[in-house]
């Protein structure tokens, strides 16, 4: 192919030397490299004097990826040179390069299959043989389906399976696990090897199941890790592997503790039917839950942790066990005694408060029967209070995570459990109080918390965390109350909260809203007291901008939503402030039906009639006005322009409208408005007339060039939810900006020079469009690419002059292609919380120095924030910075939304004036980060050869309206 | 059979004086050396003369083990090591080393100084029995000597507790002085690991209590103080100044943080303020959380928590004042207790137990009048709350820590008689182990069966290796045949010819012979090719040879027919074997003896 090229090249060009390298494709270039690479590793290993030096070329010739076609060439000189090499840590080596290679794509293991079992054979360092099994099991895993390597593999591990070396025993065990089936016994073996004669045909699980009492722990980890592997390809495990593995976890060593305890698992899911055990009836699944609840209390914290994760999957397990798991059966004397929760729980509903005040009110009761009480074998027994209260804390976050889980299945262990939860609010890791107060969350829909409970919860609320007020806020959004003393409480606190952190001011607020929302019933007696309105006299009107009255309300008016006889208490200072917050905080203050308030009540009915069917029929008229615009068959047709124009108003105002649909408008419109802008572009007489004549009509079209290049950046990257399809058609209308400022270049531009670069690179792009979206091409009959690709050979030939020529009149034909809506479109949004750019007050600070500005952010439909999102700070000198925040600072309060709480480093040299700098949020993207781009190769370290530079695009989308706020560095005083 | 002996001289089947001698592998270990807190006499301190009448401990004890500064545990040291005289080393974890001067030199100044007793030891007393001390670090093993060795585990309890193991040959012992296994908020739950000792001597204090979770207690005592603040109330909290005191400074100084608390909270000065420092020193020793964030900051550098003056009692607005002594018996706690008493907005929390007699122990049980010297009463009008915070294993903690450690044996101390017998019963009947429970004085004798190592020469180790089956199993006994030399006090087992080697002696040969009766009727030679024919259908798998001499050579045994010239009918078999060959030999002789089969 390429010497075919060339001489087309000296036949059409011989003239113009220059274009060589640019009829080289990247790929041809490769391809030439490939022979000199195996055989430079040939020459290297050869000249290699010493071991050091052997090892040195083969670290250094792992960096580099290897083609499929070459692989196998490259196998069989590293089989070559294993073969002739004394040393053991080269022959390990080229051994673990064998493995990586058969992992190439592309590549098919099978062959090396024979090489590598017979240097098995010969090898004596046990080191080598361990790491040649691993190259095996590599190969096993490329070549599932193919039966016989399979099968010659496993009898590979079987013969080494009795080797002195642990690597070696492991690495076997490893094999069978991930190649062993259940179904086959191994008969073969036994016939073809002529010592195993006298041993019965063995299945690989009894075989795996030997080496559970192997000398060696790490062998007995291994064996139970590949029991596991076993049962997750689907093979049912035997009844006496469970008895087995229990044994396995009262082991010496905490790995293979760890491993037992996994392996138990299986089994809950394995065996649920009941099975008869000595005398008594347990299930197996009860059985085993309380095994691991006996380890929680293990020695050592790693299989605490474990433990106590798997707790919290067994939700078959029956009620009476799980509930033992909060009791620890208290005794004191020998005398039963009442936990703190009892005795809470007990003073309130007599009626009175826990004060603790009486010394001893803790007293033991009655006496406990001696021989009852059995202290350690009561298996689930307190399991979670010890995990709860465990020294480390991945062992207490484990412990909630798995209450939770298993609170969320079971509502009256969900009840039970409560207390323990609310425990670790006061724990001393701010982690784990986090994760309990989220747990109380996902449990409270089948909660109701008392009064004695709220109070505990609600002393959180003074935390100096801003993470843990904001959590429990959002736990409150969720709660269930009991009484109208909670709601009272519960106000009480957050308007305390609310006067010690005013920045919580609208994490306070959302919760009220949901508070009331959730308990108008509750709320309803209180409403007189909560708005110190009286029968007799008038009360004087309170301040509306006093955000702990606004918080007030916000409870109120979302009560009265669901209540229709709480306006009736309403004075009239409330209805005006009503009608003022609900346009202010319109998001937190619900639609009223008010008596006597017409407009009100009248907008309201509209509204909530259109609510129901509004979404359907914006959808329909979205679909409508997409087929209306798909009637255009050519760019050129008369009263196009006009139609799009009306068209793309119509989709912003419908995503203005219908906020479910926002995404999908502004998508249409701006795909819309790049059609418009290149139909514009190239209607223009100007193409007919001298290139000097026309200098102004060109600035017009390169700056839509430009202008259309932003859109579909904007257009692939901001919004999520696309399909390949769609990508295709942005990438289209990409190339035919790209193709509009190519011709304008060529037009202004003198010399062929520069052209040649850009057309290369306009062709590379054409080609990697034909890559990337081959299976979309069917879709794009008569389009922009699809012609361009029918060209292809010609515009890879021709000069670049022609070439601008064909792309002229392509791009006047080319269609218009229609584009077709997904499911669903969303478009990233971030709004900037805080700073609020309202503040007058300039943040002062020393020239010179730093300052830090918080910023709060949400940001939604952002896929990765941590990754794309930055912030950018614009000084008013045009000096512009972009930070990278922290991907701790990003934090997720629910799916989709995503919350930025980051600190801005700001420094300046001094000004004279306060003056306003500009901080917004970017997108940044990267035409490589695409989500079409190709596969990682297998090769990890293999950075450096890939073409991904070649065509890599950075920038950055604004995602948000800048804020301004108020600096005034000083020169520092000396 | 080898055996290790327990025997208290305090502590045993008793809470208080511990002092426990173990005699291991000939070695004497004395573990703890405690006071009694109840006693003003000689009872006050064990009874040294059980070792020796007259004399010095010297020469009876090989070393003596401390495991953590209460004085229970420590408090008689200086009178043994300097007044009844004992010069071997002391054993402590450093910051006991660290700790335990003081509360010896506090304790000392009160009984000598206060109560003018004589016949005390003096400072420099404590001075030099520290000099004696060798400090030992975590998971450290220490060589006492050759062959007695030990070892610090973590143990809760306050600030440098230790269980020690203690290890002669095979044979260990563990002593876990005082342990918790439940953290608090400044110290870590002990930990062992499966060290399978012969003897667990563990303490019992809690043996019949299952404890609640300790949450409700803090989140309690945090709401009390959190209220009483608030109401602008004044909390004093009397306390003793080591353990307890530091875990709620800890824990009140978290809360403070968190809650963004302004009240202040004081701490009376003295014997505490060295503690604290020492506190801040030895972070390797407090739990996870303290010893992963002291890096940012030391929590034992409290920000809120501030030295005591006398003049503040009288500052108006709210504070928190823990004060020295725990009983509000005396001192300063005292003083401030009657400043505050009056005042219904007040508040006091006595974190312990208050001993009888006490004014702790009378407001506790709701006397709202109190007696103070000189006529005059007190009226109690502030709020009295309790608060348990107590580090000791309850007894399923007690449990669990035999669960880690697995040992043979177990033996009770430091509790009380009828709570020790409950958890005796306990630990047998769910272990399936001997437990015992001394009383003082008693000793415990129990036998241990330990292994001796023996070493074994390579070459008959492969030549094992290569006879038997692939891999050998550890769980199943294989006999050998070797040699045992025993000499310069060393074990070795080797082949047996290089045993002859080695002691330059010559091997003899020991050769059985017998003879069997037959009879058969055919010639000699026909006997002898019966026999021969015989042997080969039954011993399959054996070199059987007919030899020209007219003998049959059964791999090394041979066999021969002779016959009488009076009876040509009873034929002699003459079987002759090797020693090394007699289970064949004896095997080929009653064979014979059973006769030929007639069908041959």
């Amino acid at each position: 192919m390429a010497a075919h090229l060339k001489k087309r090249v000296y036949e059409e060009f011989s003239k113009v030397v220059q274009q060589l390298p640019h009829e080289e494709v990247p790929a041809k270039k490769l391809r030439l490299t490939k022979p000199s690479k195996s055989a430079a590793l040939h020459i290297d290993l050869c000249k290699a004097t010493n071991a050091t030096d052997a090892l040195q070329y083969l670290l250094n010739f792992a960096r580099k990826p290897v083609e499929a076609e070459s692989v196998e060439g490259v196998v069989r000189i590293l089989l070559e040179h294993y073969y002739k090499e004394v040393d053991n840590s080269v022959r390990l080596k080229i051994a673990s390069l064998l493995g990586l290679l058969s992992k190439t794509a592309g590549f098919s293991p099978d062959c090396i299959v024979d090489d590598v079992i017979s240097t098995l054979n010969n090898d004596k360092s046990k080191q080598v043989l361990a790491q040649l099994l691993d190259t095996l099991l590599v190969i096993g895993t490329q070549l599932p389906e193919n039966i016989a390597v399979t099968q010659r593999l496993i009898d590979v591990a079987c013969k080494h399976l009795n080797s002195t070396f642990f690597g070696v025993r492991n690495k076997c065990l490893q094999l069978l696990g991930c190649l062993g089936t259940v179904d086959k016994p191994l008969t073969k073996e036994s016939e073809t090897g002529p010592s195993a004669s006298a041993t019965p045909p063995r299945d690989v699980p009894s075989l795996i199941s030997d080496y559970f009492s192997d000398q060696d722990p790490r062998v007995r980890t291994a064996a139970i890790k590949a029991m596991l592997q076993l049962h997750e390809r689907g093979m049912k495990l035997q009844q006496t592997v469970y008895n087995q593995a229990c044994k396995l976890l009262s082991d010496d060593y905490e790995q293979v503790r760890s491993a037992a305890v996994q392996m138990v698992w299986p089994f809950l899911m394995a065996f649920i039917v009941p099975i008869p055990s000595s005398n008594e009836e347990i299930r197996l699944v009860d059985d085993s839950f309380g095994k691991i609840c006996h380890m929680v209390s293990d020695g050592s914290w790693v299989v605490r942790v474990q433990a106590a994760k798997l707790l919290g999957s067994m939700q078959q397990v029956s009620p009476h066990f799980l509930e033992q798991t909060l009791d620890k059966k208290l005794m004191s004397d020998l005398r039963r005694k009442r936990t703190a929760h009892e005795r809470a729980k007990e003073l309130y509903t007599s009626g009175e408060f826990s004060s603790g005040r009486r010394w001893a009110d803790d007293a033991p009761k009655e006496k406990v029967d001696t021989s009852g009480v059995n202290l350690i074998d009561s298996g689930a027994c307190g399991a979670f209070v010890h995990g709860l209260e465990d020294e480390m804390y991945e062992v207490r976050i484990a412990a909630v995570e798995a209450l939770c889980s298993l609170a969320q299945a079971s509502p009256s262990f969900a009840e039970k459990c409560l207390d323990f939860l609310v425990d670790m609010f006061n724990d001393e890791i701010e982690e784990v109080r986090l994760q309990s107060i989220h747990a109380l969350r996902q449990i409270s829909t089948n909660i109701t918390l008392r009064e004695d409970q709220l109070d505990t919860v609600l002393a959180v609320l003074e935390d100096s965390s801003r993470d843990i007020r904001e959590a429990l806020h959002e736990l409150l959004c969720y709660a269930n109350v009991s009484t109208k003393e909670c709601i009272q409480l519960a106000l009480l606190e957050l308007l305390k909260n609310l006067t010690k952190y005013p920045t919580d001011r609208n994490s306070v607020w959302k919760c009220l809203k949901f508070l009331g929302a959730r308990h108008p019933t509750l709320v309803l007696p209180i409403v007189p007291e909560l708005l110190s309105t009286h029968p007799y006299f008038d009360t004087p009107e309170p301040d509306m901008d006093d955000p702990a009255y606004i918080a007030v309300l916000v409870l109120v008016f979302n009560a009265a939503k669901s209540c229709p006889t709480m306006p009736a208490l309403f004075s009239d200072h409330t209805f005006r402030h009503y009608a003022y917050l609900r346009d202010s905080l319109s998001h937190l203050v619900p639609q009223l039906r008010l008596p006597g308030r017409k407009q009100v009540a009248g907008t309201s009915s509209e509204t909530s009639g259109v609510g129901a069917g509004s979404l359907e029929s914006a959808q329909h008229f979205l679909q409508e006005s997409l087929a209306r615009v798909s009637t255009l068959q050519n760019l050129d047709s008369p009263g196009a322009q006009e139609l799009l124009h009306f068209t793309i108003r119509d989709l912003q105002r419908l995503g203005e409208l219908q906020t479910d649909l926002a995404g999908s408008a502004d998508f249409c419109a701006t795909y819309l408005h790049c059609q418009l802008l290149l139909m514009k572009a190239l209607q223009e007489k100007l193409w007919n007339m001298a290139v000097p004549l026309c200098l102004k009509q060109n600035a017009m079209a390169s700056t839509a060039a430009q202008q259309i290049l932003e859109e579909t950046y904007k257009l692939e990257f901001l919004y999520s939810g696309l399909e390949s399809r769609q990508v295709a058609t942005i990438h289209n209308v990409r190339l035919q900006a790209k193709a509009l400022q190519l011709i304008l270049i060529a037009r202004t531009k003198r010399g062929v020079e520069p052209l040649l670069a850009l057309c290369e690179k306009f062709l590379q792009e054409v080609e990697a469009f034909q890559r990337l979206f081959i299976t979309e091409l069917p879709h794009f009959q008569d389009s922009f690419v699809e012609k361009l690709l029918e060209l292809m050979p010609r515009l890879v030939a021709c000069k670049p002059l022609d070439l601008v020529k064909i792309l002229q009149t392509t791009l006047r034909q080319s269609r218009f292609i229609h584009l077709k809506l997904p499911e669903q479109i969303h478009r990233a949004l971030a709004t900037i919380i805080e700073p609020t750019g309202e503040s007058d007050n300039p943040l002062r600070f020393t020239s010179g120095l730093v300052v830090a500005l918080d910023i709060d952010a949400t940001l939604e439909h952002v896929q990765e924030p941590q990754t794309v999102v930055k912030v950018q700070v614009l000084y008013p000198d045009g000096q512009s910075h972009i930070i990278h925040p922290k991907p701790g600072d990003f934090r997720t309060p629910g799916p989709g939304r995503v919350r930025l709480i980051t600190q801005v480093y700001l420094s300046h040299s001094a000004w004279t004036e306060p003056c306003q700098i500009e901080v917004r949020l970017l997108l940044a993207y990267s035409s490589s980060s695409s989500k079409l781009a190709a596969p990682k190769p297998a090769w990890n370290e293999s950075m450096e050869g890939l073409p991904t530079s070649e065509n890599l695009i950075e920038g950055t989308i604004n995602l948000s309206k800048p804020v301004k706020v108020f600096i005034m560095p000083k020169p520092a005083r000396r | 059979m080898p055996d290790i002996k327990v025997t208290p001289l305090g502590a045993g089947q008793d809470v208080g004086r511990s002092c426990i001698l173990v005699s291991i592998g000939g070695k004497n270990i004395m573990l703890d050396c405690g006071m009694h807190m109840g006693y003003n006499d000689d009872r006050r301190f064990p009874d040294f003369s059980y070792i020796t009448q007259n004399g010095r401990l010297t020469d009876y004890l090989d070393c003596v083990i401390i495991s953590h500064f209460h004085l229970d545990h420590c408090g008689a040291l200086p009178y043994m090591s300097e007044m009844v005289g004992y010069d071997g080393p002391i054993y402590m974890t450093h910051p006991t080393k660290a700790i335990c001067p003081i509360l010896l030199e506090d304790f000392r100044k009160i009984t000598v100084d206060k109560k003018g007793e004589t016949n005390f030891f003096t400072s420099q007393m404590i001075k030099d029995c520290m000099k004696k001390v060798v400090p030992l670090n975590l998971h450290q093993t220490v060589q006492v000597d050759d062959e007695l060795e030990i070892k610090a585990y973590y143990a809760g309890h306050v600030l440098g507790a230790a269980m020690v193991q203690i290890k002669v040959g095979s044979e260990s012992v563990v002593y876990t002085g005082d342990y918790n296994m439940t953290p608090d908020r400044h110290l870590g739950a002990a930990w062992i690991d499966k060290c399978r000792p012969d003897i667990l001597i563990t303490e019992s204090t809690y043996a019949t209590t299952i404890r609640d979770s300790k949450r409700c207690r803090e989140r309690d005592f945090l709401k009390k103080v959190h209220e009483s603040i608030e109401r602008g109330g004044k909390v004093l909290i009397p306390v003793f100044a080591l353990g307890r005191a530091q875990e709620l400074c800890i824990l009140l100084e978290t809360f403070w943080e968190r809650m963004n608390l302004k009240a202040p909270i004081y701490f009376s000065t003295g014997l505490t303020e060295k503690a604290n420092h020492y506190y801040k020193l030895f972070i390797t020793w407090t739990n996870q959380k303290i010893r992963k964030t002291f890096v940012q900051r030391n929590m034992f550098e409290f920000k809120h928590i501030k030295a005591f003056d006398r003049s503040y009692a009288d500052n108006p607005g709210p504070m928190v004042v823990f004060a020295t002594p725990g009983m509000l018996h005396a001192g300063q706690s005292l003083q401030i207790f009657k400043k505050w008493a009056g005042n219904e907005k007040n508040m006091v929390i006595m974190p312990g137990y208050c001993v009888q007699g006490t004014v702790g122990h009378k407001i506790l049980n709701g006397q709202k009048k109190l007696e103070m010297e000189g006529r005059a009463t007190l009226e109690v009008k502030l709020q009295v709350e309790y608060m348990s915070f107590s580090a000791h294993a309850d007894a399923k903690g007690i449990m669990q820590l035999i669960r880690m450690a697995e040992p043979h044996n177990i033996l009770l101390v430091h509790g009380e008689a009828k709570k020790m017998a409950f958890l005796k019963d306990k630990i047998e009947q769910e272990f399936n182990i001997s437990c015992y429970m001394p009383a003082n004085g008693e000793t415990t004798t129990v036998t241990t069966n330990p292994s001796v190592p023996v070493d074994i020469s390579l070459n008959l180790l492969k030549r094992e290796m290569a006879l038997g089956g692939p891999l050998p199993d550890p769980k199943r006994p294989r006999t050998m045949h070797g040699t045992l030399i025993m000499k310069d006090n060393s074990l070795r087992l080797v082949s047996p010819e290089q045993a002859l080697k080695e002691l330059g002696l010559s091997e003899h040969q020991l050769r059985f012979t017998c003879r069997v009766h037959l009879q058969d009727p055919h010639s000699d030679t026909d006997t002898l090719s019966r026999i021969y024919s015989h042997l080969k259908s039954v011993l399959k798998g054996y070199a059987v040879q007919h030899l020209p001499d007219s003998t049959v050579m059964v791999e090394s045994i041979v066999l021969k027919v002779s016959s009488s010239a009076e009876e040509p009918d009873l034929k002699v078999v003459l079987l002759s074997w090797c020693f090394q060959d007699e289970e064949l030999g004896s095997f080929l002789s009653t064979l014979l003896k059973k006769g030929l089969p007639s069908a041959l």
